[in-house]
């Protein structure tokens, strides 16, 4: 699809969750939702007594029954009909031929684990805070975007053969 | 009135039935958007491709757009609409850790689950690293805890540091994507790569 047409579609999309709930869209909340349902298996009074998990949990509610969790689940249903529709459904590695499959893959998890990180260090990934954040024109939404940015390409020299 | 939910209660089942459906277009737009690749994403930070820069610019003006139309018609209540809470420093190192998170590997948390789901393993694997790291914050978090809370600005608008009124910051935010446009489009041209975009 025509990029700028795939942008007026999602910001048509993020209107309407934005109409709908009050509230934009998210990515990484779901995923804190994972880590935080499987802290509370592994041993609850260590999630009681952790002034972070301890915000995600209330009471006999499962964290896994939470909006953008639903929304995440939503978003691998969504993008499997978009790759089926459009025939990009295939097992894949990708990454530029200058390295080898298993540095693409630690690299992915090293950039994974930072990204992790950092959205909850900064409230949210690249869509809760940038994307719906600069939409309601939020100071916090642009930082976010500009240090997301910002670094990225500064830092685009140095990771090259991944890539390129 | 919206916003739809808050304002009228919606029963959890249809609230959780209405988050679902979201996700859809969410990740249907993300994918037609060709965002389920590291390398077309990646292309933004070296000129051979900025679809990155055009969907994410006009998926955020749309929404600006759509939200300052249906608050002058009126159909929104605006002051029950979330605005994200600004910490100065968090908002900062959290943006540069995921900044490096995005270039090392190539996803962001939204595109991973997108990617996934056409069965890039990349794109899982990222996804296992993004649960490592969250898990790693959560448990260090009491080192975190006073750069996290630091230096807290409330819901600040960018309109109200400017002193602007929300349209005329639209406005000047429409333009400057334009001009955004308009350099990536030639950087594109400059630094493309038909080898790379034949692949991905």
């Amino acid at each position: 699809m025509n990029p700028y047409l795939a942008g007026v579609l999602l910001g048509l999309v993020l209107l309407a969750s934005f109409y709908l709930t009050g509230r934009g869209l998210g990515a990484s909340g779901a995923m804190k939702s994972v880590v935080v349902y499987g802290m509370d298996k592994v041993s609850e009074a260590h999630v009681e007594s952790s002034h972070f998990y301890s915000k995600y949990v209330t009471g006999e509610e499962n964290p896994l029954k939470s909006w953008l969790v639903l929304e995440v689940f939503g978003v691998l249903i969504g993008g499997f009909i978009s790759g089926a529709i459009s025939g990009r459904l295939t097992w894949k590695i990708e990454r530029s031929p200058k390295i080898t499959s298993g540095k693409r893959l630690i690299f992915a998890v090293l950039g994974g684990a930072l990204f992790g990180f950092g959205s909850q260090l900064g409230r949210g990934c690249t869509s809760g805070a940038a994307l719906s954040g600069m939409a309601v024109l939020s100071v916090a939404g642009f930082v976010t975007m500009m240090a997301i940015f910002g670094t990225a390409f500064a830092l685009a020299y140095f990771f090259r053969k991944n890539w390129i | 009135m919206g916003p739809i939910i808050p304002v009228h209660g919606i029963s959890e089942e249809w609230n959780l039935l209405i988050a679902f459906l979201i996700g859809l277009g969410f990740g249907f737009s993300l994918e037609q958007a060709g965002f389920s690749s590291s390398r077309k994403l990646a292309g933004m930070f070296y000129g051979y491709d900025i679809t990155v820069l055009k969907v994410f610019f006009t998926a955020a003006i749309t929404a600006m757009l759509g939200l300052i139309f249906l608050n002058y018609l009126g159909w929104i209540d605006m002051s029950i609409v979330y605005v994200n809470q600004y910490y100065i420093q968090s908002a900062i190192v959290g943006g540069v850790i995921m900044g490096v998170g995005f270039i090392a590997g190539g996803f962001c948390p939204g595109t991973s689950v997108c990617a996934a789901a056409i069965g890039k393993i990349d794109a899982m694997f990222f996804i296992g690293g993004s649960l490592i790291g969250i898990l790693l914050f959560g448990e260090t978090y009491s080192l975190w805890e006073e750069l996290y809370n630091k230096n807290f600005l409330g819901s600040l608008k960018l309109s109200s540091v400017l002193n602007m009124k929300d349209g005329v910051l639209a406005l000047i935010i429409v333009l400057m994507a334009m001009v955004m446009f308009w350099i990536g489009e030639r950087a594109e041209k400059k630094f493309g790569r038909e080898d790379i975009m034949k692949e991905v």
